[in-house]
């Protein structure tokens, strides 16, 4: 390296002896120790602390209070009311299942459960916080597999009671038939592991994108985009664009949960059974090896 | 002990670090200077292995920060003072971090009251001063007990109280056998806070040397000498005569005269010779502040110079030697704001007055080619006294 301020300096202040280059200070190489050990007993850390800490840190926000209270509104709110015009226009609802009537509410949750997990990652990109995250773990894999289960977690619990109890109060205000085991098994515990699994697919693309609005975005119109371009679709040699869309987009796999038929296209191929859950499970894992890749090789 | 070697870190096209290579070492508080967008904080970042280095690598301890075993406990830093989720309580916010990291939470508490905000603990950190945020990430850094510590911009923020805190804190901290790495842009802070620099600039490094010896290798030792006021013949006189002698002359705003390169009792011998009465002459040195702008903004003109050769131009040509007789030298005035400073971005003030037409006068072509070696006498080119100095000014300009 030359001396680069040995050049141009004020006139006048041309120091002659001293202006040689910058000396690398001459230290001893590596006594290899430091020089202060901490009282406070050290141990290794494991998956088990992250999973403390990112369960510290999704309850200690309000919107996470604010998303997910808005969710269970919505479920229990729609689900109620839909059940209530049903027993007011109706008196026999006949064979049909009434657990069917949550899914409008539920397909509107599906924005919270959006939301919320996109901010479990994305704020803390939004706020800086994910340099300290990451200085106090440097494993991201960790990181992201906490932060990946106490999410999932939480949205699969609440998700579950409320359907569970939306489910038993419509039953209780309709007298129609009970719905089988099945029935209920696939509308509440079903109907929940795939909103869990849509949420880590939003904490991926939260992940990939590391801003807030920017993932949500994306997110919703994951969910909406498919119906509404299929809607245009008018065109003969399209059909089969626009019925797959149809059968393969969020709303209609969510439905098959419910033994809806929506999802079926006009030669009743689509998904059924739990083939939806199948199909976001691979989505999402792809996405969230992305999303590990992103936050391994990626500058914070 | 953190050791760096040969780090790179590039944006594209922009350069961040250029080959930085340097060490941190335990027991001493090392101050990491350079001016905005330097790379301070890009190297930090790292050390971190938040960001991934170009070329060139960085290790705490002997290892990647990445493979440190027991890193939290290892490494403490503070980045961003504002690197929190503004709707969680601070007490929560350390207690997220300290469970990551495998700390006792009691630990939380004991940060808290050492950074003093154990009252607002429990406050959505949203409605924290940027003091208060600076205190928190202190906190942050500290919950570890680490043995290495990293602070960027530690100070900024703080009130005065909250300044001699953090100054205090980082040498009881290095007393402890810590390893305390600060970034910071004022030099001032620094000089009374480090024992050891290392400056960059432009994302290279400038210095690397204890305090002291940045003091004496960069500080401009000069003497100030006044002649009676209301008698400009006299100045003129000295100032002739101890240019003569080979001293470097400059007057300064208030009428004194700055004088560099000669001794005091050689000032006062020839101030006798030459029969001008001295009313002041007294030794001076130039503070660690105008050292450090002096190295980082020759870094800045090394940089953008076009033509790296101006650099080597004798800043000060000066007196006579085209001519043989002696000239009354015209003695430069010191410009009247700072220094050392840099001219602030867009505006020259020292070559306001001294546009491009100004060289177009004869003697100033012969200036700029056939530099000289840097530490020939000054007054060896071309006789253009009055514009002489702006020279190197107008070509800073220029880029």
């Amino acid at each position: 390296m030359t001396t680069p301020y040995q050049q141009g300096p004020r006139p006048g202040y041309q120091q002659g002896p001293h202006s040689g280059p910058p000396q690398p200070h001459g230290h001893a190489p590596g006594d290899g120790s430091f020089g202060y050990t901490s009282p406070i007993p050290a141990r290794p850390t494991h998956l088990g602390d992250a999973v403390a800490s990112e369960w510290t840190k999704i309850r200690s926000v309000r919107s996470t209070m604010w998303t997910l209270g808005v969710m269970v509104a919505l479920i229990l709110g729609i689900g109620l009311l839909t059940a209530a015009a049903v027993a007011a226009t109706s008196d026999d609802v006949g064979n049909e299942n009434v657990l069917i009537l949550g899914f409008f509410g539920v397909l509107l949750a599906t924005m919270c459960v959006i939301t919320l997990g996109v901010l479990v990652i994305s704020s803390e990109y939004g706020t800086g916080l994910i340099r300290s995250t990451l200085t106090a773990c440097p494993s991201r894999g960790r990181v992201l597999a906490a932060k990946s289960l106490v999410f999932s977690l939480v949205v699969f619990v609440v998700s579950t009671v409320t359907t569970l109890v939306t489910g038993a109060l419509q039953v209780a205000v309709l007298d129609g038939r009970s719905p089988t085991g099945e029935e209920w098994f696939r509308s509440t515990v079903g109907v929940s592991l795939y909103l869990a699994v849509l949420g880590l697919l939003s904490l991926a693309v939260g992940g990939l994108i590391r801003h807030s609005a920017g993932a949500i975005t994306v997110m919703i119109g994951l969910v909406l985009l498919p119906l509404v371009m299929a809607m245009f679709m008018l065109s003969e040699s399209l059909t089969w664009l626009r019925e797959a869309m149809f059968t393969y987009s969020i709303p209609a796999q969510l439905s098959v949960f419910y033994g809806s038929d929506v999802s079926l296209d006009s030669v009743g191929s689509g998904p059924r059974g739990w083939e939806p859950l199948w199909i976001m499970l691979v989505v999402t894992a792809v996405a969230m090896v992305g999303a590990y890749f992103s936050l391994d090789r990626r500058d914070v | 002990m953190i050791e760096a070697i040969g780090l790179t870190k590039r944006y594209g096209a922009k350069t961040a670090v250029h080959n930085l290579s340097f060490q941190v070492r335990p027991g001493h508080v090392t101050g990491f200077l350079g001016p905005n967008g330097s790379g301070k904080s890009t190297t930090m970042r790292m050390i971190l292995g938040l960001d991934r280095p170009t070329s060139g690598h960085v290790s705490v301890g002997g290892h990647p920060f990445r493979a440190l075993p027991n890193a939290p406990r290892q490494v403490g830093a503070l980045l961003d003072a504002k690197a929190v989720h503004g709707g969680r309580s601070a007490r929560n916010h350390l207690l997220s971090l300290a469970q990551l990291s495998g700390i006792p939470a009691t630990r939380v508490d004991e940060v808290l009251g050492v950074v003093g905000l154990q009252d607002v603990a429990r406050k959505r950190s949203k409605g924290f001063s940027l003091g208060m945020g600076q205190r928190l990430g202190i906190a942050a850094a500290l919950l570890g007990d680490p043995r290495v510590l990293l602070f960027d911009e530690p100070v900024n923020g703080l009130d005065p109280e909250g300044i001699l805190w953090v100054r205090n804190l980082m040498k009881q901290l290095a007393n402890e056998g810590r390893t305390v790495f600060v970034s910071s842009h004022l030099m001032s802070e620094m000089a009374v806070t480090a024992d050891h620099l290392i400056v960059i600039g432009r994302g290279q490094l400038l210095a690397d040397m204890s305090v002291k010896d940045f003091i004496s290798a960069n500080s401009a030792d000069f003497a100030r000498a006044r002649t009676p006021d209301g008698d400009p013949g006299q100045r003129e006189k000295l100032a002739a005569v101890l240019t003569e002698a080979g001293g470097q002359v400059l007057t300064e705003p208030g009428g004194a005269l700055r004088i560099t390169e000669l001794t005091l009792p050689r000032i006062s011998d020839l101030a006798y010779d030459a029969g001008v009465r001295l009313w002041e002459l007294s030794p001076h040195q130039a503070s660690l502040e105008e050292a450090y702008m002096r190295m980082t903004q020759s870094a800045v003109d090394y940089r953008s110079t076009a033509d790296e050769l101006a650099g080597f131009e004798p800043p000060h040509a000066g007196y006579g030697a085209g001519s043989q007789g002696y000239v009354t030298p015209v003695v430069p005035e010191v410009p009247q704001q700072g220094w050392y400073a840099p001219p602030p971005p867009g505006q020259n003030p020292y070559a306001a007055a001294a546009p491009r037409a100004a060289q177009g006068a004869p003697g100033a072509p012969a200036q700029a080619p056939a530099p000289p070696p840097a530490h020939a006498p000054a007054p060896a080119t071309a006789p253009a006294p009055a514009t002489g100095p702006t020279k190197s000014d107008t070509d800073e300009d220029a880029r």
